[in-house]
């Protein structure tokens, strides 16, 4: 400032740092649990249940497994027997190759979230970077990314995964990281029209001007001012998505296309060997992969509509109308405080400065 | 309200130093036609938001941008710091012309040219809190070396502006602010870089009334404390009365009048202006003053009248004000609409559509075959009805030939800004030359 007043203190921050960010992002995570009710909060709750339990079994494999994915031996060298029915030394049973399936349906777990993970956050790296892009640039740079996602959004998925896939298995091998690769193509252009849209309309707002007018670069403003804003919408499509990767991974694995069964345990390459054995009505082999594809998907896309439910604006109304009542101790929130407006810090807001009321709701 | 603080009238205004000269800018904008339209290479119109403007800032003054919406006032704040190109003119600032700078040498420069928006809400990013708001314009010119540091300047900055204790601000979200303390953290961070200027665009037009007045209040103050100049952007005469040291008038991309507050609100020269204060009863800004202009709406800006832009509302308007084709379809509107349905059966069957006659030529050729004699007498009647109708000043001959009727107006002259006193007024009844006698 021109004249600057005393300064407070000599750099040092007199305040504390921190706590408030880890404190918001917190809650900012807590916000959807605490905000749903109803049918969405089962949802949910629910959903996030299934998933929690998948990752802890990917995590904790080593411990919960009793075999390796591709053991056919017992630790004393000798062979399992095929075929086994479930009990016993094989919880699940074993395969025609003799393999445990309890064990390949807990290492199946591990690949399917490693992969799920890896290619979600290749997905969201790419598509949000050319979003936000295409959104802020505009002109043809626009133009050419919206051609190509539209192109690669007209291919059925799973071909489009299949030639992915195919295309890098030779360089890269038929590992994890090939078909996180193939899973990642087919869900770029969604985030990408997703951030896209929301930058479009972002960039509109005062305060991207407000940013322009302080002097910040191009770049500056993508990302402290647009991408934060415009990354709200993508948990939603996250979540949904990472259940369909799910599927995508799975019908990958099934035409044979995906991992190799000697990289990794893959549920889909497990229901594939196991549609020979149904005729012979050994039904354990099949069941079990079948069963956690299932579970897996169900967590995900419940996990994925619930917070659709609580996040989604149209919706968020109804859930309005008892937060607005007056409070006798401290001001009502503005509607867009749907999710914080459950009175936390309101009580601090009561000593303003002078009676203010906010008029927000007609300004926005 | 409180009465304005003395220093801002006590020094001779003229005296100061020119802060930023601004001379014939222009910026117009291009609205996109049909995809088949611009095909046909017709292309679009184009809407001339300033439209020639002329103007000395003065360092330390507060100047009042006042008109109607849609008068340019945003876009001449906007063009003053670069926000918008200037299609036309410059902006000498600082031994620069702005206008001819690109946005990567303008970037420097908006430490010392800051805007103060409307919306206090739509200001602030939703998803940063108030003490990373107010600090990011020193983190972007590099003025602090660290979060901490920025911090501190924010928690400074903050109680400048009135939000006290600053820590209770610090970490919070726009959205858990009032409107009044949103805005007073947008005047923070406009403030905390040590600007020179400050666009502030109606800043106080979405506040509760409440509010209004200490955020003018706080303005003054820091006017003073930190020496700066103020272009404030207002609809309101009232606030612009108690806030402003001059004020310039605008209509339609133009200012029409520019001068010191106390004789344009003792004396305004414009017809505008003295319609735009009519429309004030009471200097007082807790109540809504209704709107009473004289007849119609702000024109098209997209298609703005011949002459004076205020011609087809100006109760004096006289010969050379710029009479047109539009004009006499408008008479007849006003006319039709006074004597009801029947009179409008009668005669709209004789004139034709009204919608063909339009144009900006100062000439308007009705074709009406043998009933022309009736339509000459329809017209003689029409001015004999209301004799007081600035329109008929304008017209110059009405002649009847082989089914003819043409009705020929003087030629129009555009009104340049000259003086009148101290108050510098576009407007023709003040050219010694145009005057009527
Ligand atoms: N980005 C734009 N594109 C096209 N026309 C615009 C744009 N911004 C403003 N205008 C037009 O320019 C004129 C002046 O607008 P503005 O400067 O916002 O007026 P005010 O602030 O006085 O209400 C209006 O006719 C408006 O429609
Ligand atoms: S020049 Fe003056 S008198 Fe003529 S129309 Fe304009 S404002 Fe009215
Ligand atoms: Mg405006």
């Amino acid at each position: 400032m021109a004249t600057p007043n005393t300064p407070l203190s000599g750099g040092g921050g007199p305040f504390p740092q921190g706590r408030g960010r880890a404190g918001r992002a917190l809650r900012g995570i807590a916000r959807p649990y605490r905000s749903s009710h109803g049918v969405g909060r089962f949802m949910l709750v629910t959903g996030t249940v299934l998933v929690v339990l998948m990752v802890l079994t990917a995590v904790f494999a080593p411990l919960l497994a009793p075999f390796g994915f591709a053991q056919v031996s017992g630790d004393d060298g000798q062979r399992f027997a095929t075929h086994l029915e479930p009990g016993g030394d094989h919880l699940f049973g074993t395969t025609t190759q003799g393999f445990d399936v309890f064990s390949r349906v807990v290492w199946g777990a591990r690949t399917a979230v490693t992969v799920v993970l890896l290619a979600l956050m290749f997905s969201l790296f790419i598509g949000v970077l050319l979003g936000l892009l295409a959104g802020f640039v505009g002109r043809w740079v626009d133009r050419v990314l919206v051609m190509i996602m539209d192109a690669l959004f007209a291919l059925p998925a799973l071909l489009l995964a299949i030639v992915v896939a195919f295309l890098l298995s030779e360089y890269v091998g038929g590992g994890a990281s090939t078909a996180a690769l193939a899973i990642t193509a087919v869900y770029v252009p969604q985030y990408f029209r997703v951030v896209r849209a929301a930058t479009v309309s972002a960039k509109e707002q005062t305060y991207v001007e407000a940013a322009r007018a302080m002097g910040a670069k191009p770049v500056t403003i993508m990302v402290r001012y647009l991408l934060t804003n415009v990354i709200q919408s993508v948990p939603v499509i996250a979540t949904l998505n990472a259940a369909d990767a799910i599927l995508t991974l799975a019908g990958l694995g099934f035409l044979g296309y995906g991992i190799q069964p000697t990289e990794a345990a893959e549920w889909g390459y497990d229901l594939q060997r196991a549609v020979a054995d149904t005729g012979a009505g050994i039904w354990w082999t099949g069941l079990f992969p079948g069963l956690a594809i299932v579970l897996l998907v169900m967590g995900l896309t419940l996990m994925g509509e619930g917070l659709n439910e609580t996040m989604n604006p149209a919706i968020r109304v109804r859930r309005l109308l008892p937060v607005s009542m007056p409070e006798l101790t401290s001001r009502t929130s503005a509607p867009d405080a749907a999710g914080a407006g459950t009175g936390r810090e309101r009580g601090a807001a009561g000593e303003r400065p002078e009676q203010e009321t906010s008029k927000d709701g007609d300004a926005s | 309200m409180p009465t304005k603080p003395e220093p801002s009238t006590a020094v001779e205004s003229d005296a100061r130093p020119t802060l930023m000269d601004i001379r014939d800018l222009r910026v117009h904008y291009e609205l996109r036609g049909s995809a088949l339209a611009r095909l046909l290479g017709g292309g679009g119109a184009t809407v001339k938001a300033v439209d020639g403007v002329n103007l000395a800032l003065r360092r330390g003054e507060v100047l009042g941008l006042v008109g109607e919406s849609g008068s340019g006032k945003t876009t001449l704040g906007r063009a003053l710091l670069g926000l918008v190109p200037a299609t036309a003119g410059h902006i000498t600032y600082g031994g620069q012309d702005l206008a001819e700078l690109n946005q990567r040498q303008l970037r420097p420069m908006r430490r010392r040219l800051q805007m103060v928006f409307q919306d206090p809400h739509a200001a602030l990013n939703p998803s940063m809190d108030i003490s990373t708001a107010v600090a990011h314009p020193l983190r972007i010119h590099g003025l602090v070396g660290s979060r901490a540091e920025g911090r501190a300047r924010a928690a400074e900055a903050i109680e400048r502006v009135g939000l006290v204790p600053a820590e209770q601000f610090l970490d919070k979200l726009p959205v858990e602010l009032s409107g009044g303390q949103k805005q007073r953290a947008v005047i923070a961070r406009a403030i905390i870089c040590g600007p020179e200027l400050l666009v502030a665009d109606e800043p106080i037009s979405m506040l509760d009334m409440s509010v209004r007045a200490k955020i003018l209040e706080l303005m003054l103050e820091l006017r003073a404390d930190l020496d700066l100049t103020y272009v404030y952007i207002t609809h309101d005469l009232a606030t612009a009365k108690f806030f402003c040291d001059r004020v310039a008038i605008m209509y339609m991309g133009r200012i029409v009048e520019i001068g010191p507050t106390d004789e344009i609100f003792a004396d305004p020269k414009h017809p505008y202006t003295q319609a735009l204060l009519r429309a004030v009863p009471d200097p007082d800004p807790e109540r809504q003053v209704p709107r009473d202009l004289p007849r119609g709406e702000i024109a098209d800006a997209a298609a703005p009248p011949h002459g004076c832009s205020f011609h087809p509302r100006c109760p004096y308007a006289f010969e050379p004000c710029g009479w047109e084709a539009r004009d006499l379809r408008a008479m007849f509107e006003r006319r039709w609409t006074e004597l009801g349905e029947e009179v409008w059966e009668r005669e709209s069957a004789l004139v034709g559509e009204l919608d063909e006659i339009e144009g900006y030529q100062e000439q308007v050729r009705l074709k009406v075959g043998d009933r022309a004699p009736e339509l000459v007498s329809l017209l003689d009647e029409a001015r004999a009805h209301d004799p007081d109708e600035p329109l008929w000043r304008g017209v110059e001959s009405i002649d009847s030939d082989d089914g003819t009727v043409t009705v020929r107006f003087r030629a129009g002259v555009d009104p340049a800004l000259g003086p009148a006193g101290n108050i510098d007024v576009a407007c023709h009844l003040h050219n010694p030359e145009l005057r009527p006698k």
